[in-house]
C-alpha cells in the first residue's frame, strides 16, 4: 500500500464512505454507481489493479504500489484502463464502437497457484498470491476438458 | 446541480473543476489551486443525483477526454484530464 501516510488515509476514508453509501468499497477515484452488477470491476481490489501495477507500479487510484514506489515513498497518477463503456453505460454502444475500434473483448482464465493450489478466475495470474505471496510465475493455466461417457 | 465556489487572488481564468468527493487526486488538485490562491469552481460529481452525473458524464465525453477524475476545465476550452500538477499551472499562467 501507499506509503504516504495522509494520502493513504484520504484514500481510506474515501473508501469507507463508498462502503456506507453503496455498501461495498468501490474505488475512491472512480464514479460508483450504487448498482453492485454494474460496479463490481471497481470495488476495491479493482479487476485493473494487478496490470496497473504490473505495467506503472502503482494502482489507478495508488492505494497500491509496488515495492519500488513504496521505498521511493512515491506514486504517481496514472491512465484509466477501464473501459468507456463500464464508466459510461448511457453512452450510445454504437458511438462506443464507431469510437474504438480497437476496443476488443478478454476472455477470462482459470488459474491456480503451483505452490498452495489458490485457484482464480480472471484475464491473466494475479501479480502475487494473496495466500502463499508466490509470484505470478508460478501459476499455471488449468485446461478443463469433459469426457462424456455413453450409457 | 451543487457547484462549490472558492475565492482567490487569481482570478483571470475561468477554472472548472469535476471531482469525486472520495478522491485522493482530486483532493491533491483542490488543494493545488487553493496553494496557488486560483479562483475556481468545482463539482464533486458523485454527491450529484443521477441526471445530473449523467450530464456532467456527457460533457466530459464531449470535450474528448477519458471519463475520469479530476477534470480541470479552463476557460471552457482547455481541458486537462487527471492530476497534471505541471499542465494545471501552465494552463491557468503560473
Amino acid at each position: 500500500m501507499n506509503s504516504d501516510q495522509k494520502f493513504l488515509n484520504d484514500l481510506i476514508e474515501g473508501l469507507k464512505t463508498n462502503e456506507e453509501r453503496f455498501g461495498y468499497p468501490s474505488c475512491p477515484c472512480r464514479l460508483g454507481t450504487g448498482v453492485y452488477e454494474q460496479d463490481r470491476d471497481i470495488i476495491c481490489p479493482c479487476d485493473y489493479r494487478d496490470p496497473d501495477v504490473l505495467e506503472y507500479g502503482v494502482c489507478y487510484c495508488s492505494f497500491f504500489v509496488n515495492k519500488k514506489l513504496f521505498e521511493a515513498g512515491q506514486s504517481i497518477p496514472i491512465p484509466e484502463r477501464r473501459p468507456i463503456e463500464k464508466s459510461f453505460p448511457e453512452l450510445n454502444k454504437k458511438e462506443v464502437e464507431e469510437k474504438l475500434p480497437e476496443l476488443k473483448t478478454t476472455e477470462r482464465k482459470l488459474f491456480y497457484c503451483k505452490q498452495c493450489g489458490y485457484t482464480v478466475f480472471r484475464e491473466e495470474p494475479p501479480y502475487i498470491c494473496p495466500i502463499c505471496k508466490a509470484k505470478k510465475e508460478y501459476f499455471s493455466e488449468i485446461n478443463l476438458s469433459i469426457l462424456l461417457k455413453s450409457k | 446541480m451543487v457547484t462549490v465556489k472558492v475565492e482567490g487572488d487569481k482570478k483571470e481564468h475561468k477554472v472548472l473543476l469535476y471531482a469525486l468527493s472520495t478522491c485522493g487526486w482530486c483532493k491533491k488538485t483542490k488543494e493545488l489551486l487553493k496553494d496557488n490562491k486560483v479562483c475556481f469552481e468545482y463539482i464533486d460529481v458523485d454527491l450529484l443525483k443521477a441526471d445530473e452525473r449523467k450530464t456532467i458524464l456527457e460533457d466530459i465525453h464531449k470535450r474528448n477526454v477519458p471519463i475520469g477524475f479530476p477534470v480541470i476545465i479552463v476557460d471552457d476550452t482547455k481541458v486537462i484530464s487527471g492530476y497534471q500538477p505541471e499542465k494545471i499551472k501552465e494552463a491557468i499562467g503560473l
